[in-house]
């Protein structure tokens, strides 16, 4: 029969084993880290076609991920995709006039939004808005341009 | 007539036993306020019932992390995806081996000992005897290991997982050349803390209030003989084993579904 | 209702009526029963007519389908749990097979009841265990564990357990069942001793009739669930009943009859014998 102390000490490791387990899962395995910087500020843009952008869906600016996705509407009056951005608080510097194009990672990769620079002397606050955007590359508008483009072609060498 | 005499009698005894068991789970719920003036008997259990656990599932946890890291390379490399591989293990360990693997070796070691050990008290009428000397069996003897079960299980689960997400590392990045930051990264980003790990954990807090509940209800409710106790230890196994699969279902289709 | 004062001469235990049925059996089909204070009573009867059962019907583990069972002035049956529990800390229970918890020595068995119930301290538990052991003549064994004992010294043991409260009555099931001769030598000597020197009740179940009849003050038969006899030792041991006399003499054949009930031998050993003969339904 074991001792109650040694069974005391056991137990004991028992359980800090299994909490500093839970502990690694939450910091290394899980993405607690980008979680933890919670407040940051919002800021939104309007898009014509959103394509497969989905909530926590990355915001990047130069491949760096500065923020997610906090939110999707619609507009029932311009028909425009609504999208709700959160940007982490560290990055305070970005031109009212920066272009939010929506790329896609990767071949069949999910879907993300880029931010590229631009010139303006103000920066976005909470609540700013981006007004030029560029909506996401849908594949079959793509071929149909491509097919029309090829039977102008033809049609024009006649 | 008679087969459908003794179909009858089955549904009904399968109700009773329902019922004894429903019946039982509230008596040691009665228990819990007593525990509290006696943690000796609940680090008892835990030792018993967690830490004799600890080697199973930490060689379990360990190669079924490094299956999955083989596993995972030799199939995501068909698609140029090898940098995805710690996404794979973490997710499949995370979300569905670590709770239910563990709960599964936990209902076969664990589990069974108790039913053996509450079946073998009652053939040697020692829980008739605690009744006796004005002590009920029920909160002194069943109520602590309930607790330690239902405490062990989640703590056994992330164990496994962890452990299985280092094995994966281990084949994966040591072995076979995935890229370190890749494996790390990617996982940190695709990883969610609420919907991945806290689901894991409601999942194995779930699994191990069934299985120790039917642990101890197959225990308590034996036939008093060697046979019967015999009987009642397979029967723990067996049902435990098909409740976690059960619940694991329903529990993925609630959390998981989009 | 409170617990009767101690030199009351109401008899501790009254059963009255008793009906048990285990699925179509009755076990107890109408018994009557008186447990007088501070004497030895057994109860005897062949195997299986529930003895133990009546044991566990006195102490509240079971419920009679029919009739009452009165332990000191209260009905078992009646009790909240609570009461009930303080009831069966006045009873002290010797089971067939000791039933000491197997994970801890006889020194804790024994002090086991005294730190459930009491706040003694620890100096006063273990000189009240010791006095108890020393009651039993175990108490060099204190420190060993159950799996340890034989047989004998299990129920030594778990007797010392049973009186570590000092209870008003003990029970005891089946004690002489299985013992050897010495070991049963000491349970006959300790029995009468200890009822003396606690004023015990005691209750003996059991069927090895001559050591119970020799130490038992009022002997009840039990047979079919009815009482068959029931009265003073002498008396009940010189009865001209067939029942009383086939048990207590032992005899293989009388009213308990030695075979089984059974279609004639002929019939079954003669594969072509076509018709039972004339007497078939004799079972001498």
């Amino acid at each position: 029969m074991v001792q109650m102390r040694t069974m005391e000490v056991m137990v004991g490791a028992f359980m800090a084993a299994g909490f500093v387990a839970l502990f690694f899962l939450a910091m290394q395995v899980s993405n607690l880290s980008s979680l933890a910087g919670g407040d940051g500020y919002q800021v939104t843009a309007r898009f014509d076609n959103i394509g497969g952008l989905k909530v926590r869906s990355p915001v990047a600016m130069a491949g760096v991920r500065i923020g997610r996705v906090a939110g999707i509407s619609f507009d029932n009056t311009t028909y425009e995709a609504i999208v709700t951005m959160q940007i982490d608080s560290s990055y305070n510097t970005i031109p009212d006039d920066t272009f939010a194009k929506i790329y896609t990672a990767g071949l069949l990769g999910e879907q993300y939004i880029g931010l590229d620079p631009g010139g303006s002397e103000e920066y976005l606050t909470d609540g700013g808005k981006i007004s030029l955007t560029q909506s996401a590359l849908v594949l079959e508008e793509i071929i149909g341009q491509f097919l029309f483009s090829k039977a102008e072609e033809g049609g024009g060498d006649e | 007539m008679e087969p459908l005499a003794r179909l009858g009698r089955i549904g009904i005894a399968s109700l009773e036993r329902l019922g004894r068991g429903h019946l039982l789970l509230l008596h040691i719920f009665s228990g819990i306020t007593d525990l509290i003036t006696r943690p000796r008997l609940l680090i008892a259990q835990l030792h018993s019932v967690g830490v004799l656990s600890m080697l199973i599932i930490t060689v379990s946890g360990l190669f079924v992390g490094m299956v999955l890291g083989l596993q995972g390379f030799y199939i995501l490399s068909q698609f140029g995806a090898e940098e995805t591989l710690g996404v794979m293990v973490a997710a499949s360990l995370v979300r569905e081996l670590g709770p239910v693997v563990t709960a599964l070796l936990f209902a076969g070691r664990a589990g069974s000992a108790l039913t053996a050990e509450i079946g073998l008290m009652k053939a040697t009428e020692q829980l008739s005897g605690l009744e006796m000397m004005a002590v009920d069996p029920i909160k002194r003897i069943l109520t602590p290991r309930f607790m330690a079960g239902l405490l062990s299980m989640p703590l056994l689960a992330a164990i496994f997982s962890a452990i299985g997400v280092i094995g994966g590392h281990f084949v994966g990045v040591g072995l076979l050349g995935v890229d370190e930051g890749a494996y790390w990264s990617q996982m940190q980003a695709k990883i969610d803390l609420h919907e991945d790990i806290y689901n894991g954990v409601i999942k194995s807090i779930v699994f191990g209030f069934v299985c120790t509940w039917i642990a101890l209800f197959q225990g308590h409710d034996c036939v008093p003989t060697s046979e019967g106790v015999s009987r009642a230890t397979t029967r723990t196994v067996v049902h435990s084993a098909l409740a976690i699969l059960c619940l694991d279902f329903v529990l993925t289709a609630l959390m998981f579904g989009e | 209702m409170s617990p009767q004062p101690d030199d009351s001469n109401e008899p501790l235990v009254k059963i009255r009526g008793l009906r048990f049925y285990r699925g179509e059996r009755a076990i107890f089909d109408g018994v009557d029963i008186d447990i007088p204070r501070r004497l030895i009573t057994a109860i005897m009867g062949p195997s299986g007519t529930g003895k133990t059962t009546l044991l566990k019907l006195i102490g509240g583990q079971l419920r009679p389908d029919a009739g009452t069972v009165h332990v000191d002035g209260q009905d078992v049956h009646k009790l909240n749990n609570k009461d009930l529990y303080r009831l069966r800390m006045r009873m002290g229970m010797l089971f067939q097979s000791g039933a000491l918890l197997t994970d801890i020595s006889v020194f804790e068995n024994v002090a086991y009841p005294l730190r459930e119930h009491t706040r003694l301290p620890e100096s006063i538990i273990r000189k009240l265990v010791l006095m108890k052991l020393e009651a039993v003549g175990l108490r060099g064994a204190r420190d060993l564990m159950p799996s340890e004992l034989s047989g004998g010294m299990a129920r030594r043991a778990a007797l010392a357990r049973a009186i570590v409260l000092d209870p008003k009555m003990i029970m005891y099931d089946e004690p002489f069942t299985g013992q050897d001769p010495i070991s049963m030598g000491v349970l006959v000597q300790l029995i009468p001793r200890l009822s003396k020197a606690s004023r015990l009740t005691s209750i003996v179940v059991s069927h090895d009739v001559a050591e119970t009849a020799g130490i038992a003050d009022i002997i009840y038969v039990i047979s079919n669930g009815k009482v068959i006899a029931g009265g003073p030792s002498e008396q009940v041991a010189n009865s001209d009943s067939p029942w009383v006399r086939q048990f207590m003499d032992g005899l293989a054949d009388g009213p308990v009859p030695f075979h089984f009930p059974a279609p004639p031998l002929e019939a079954d050993i003669l594969e072509n014998a076509t018709q039972p003969p004339a007497d078939a339904g004799a079972t001498l």
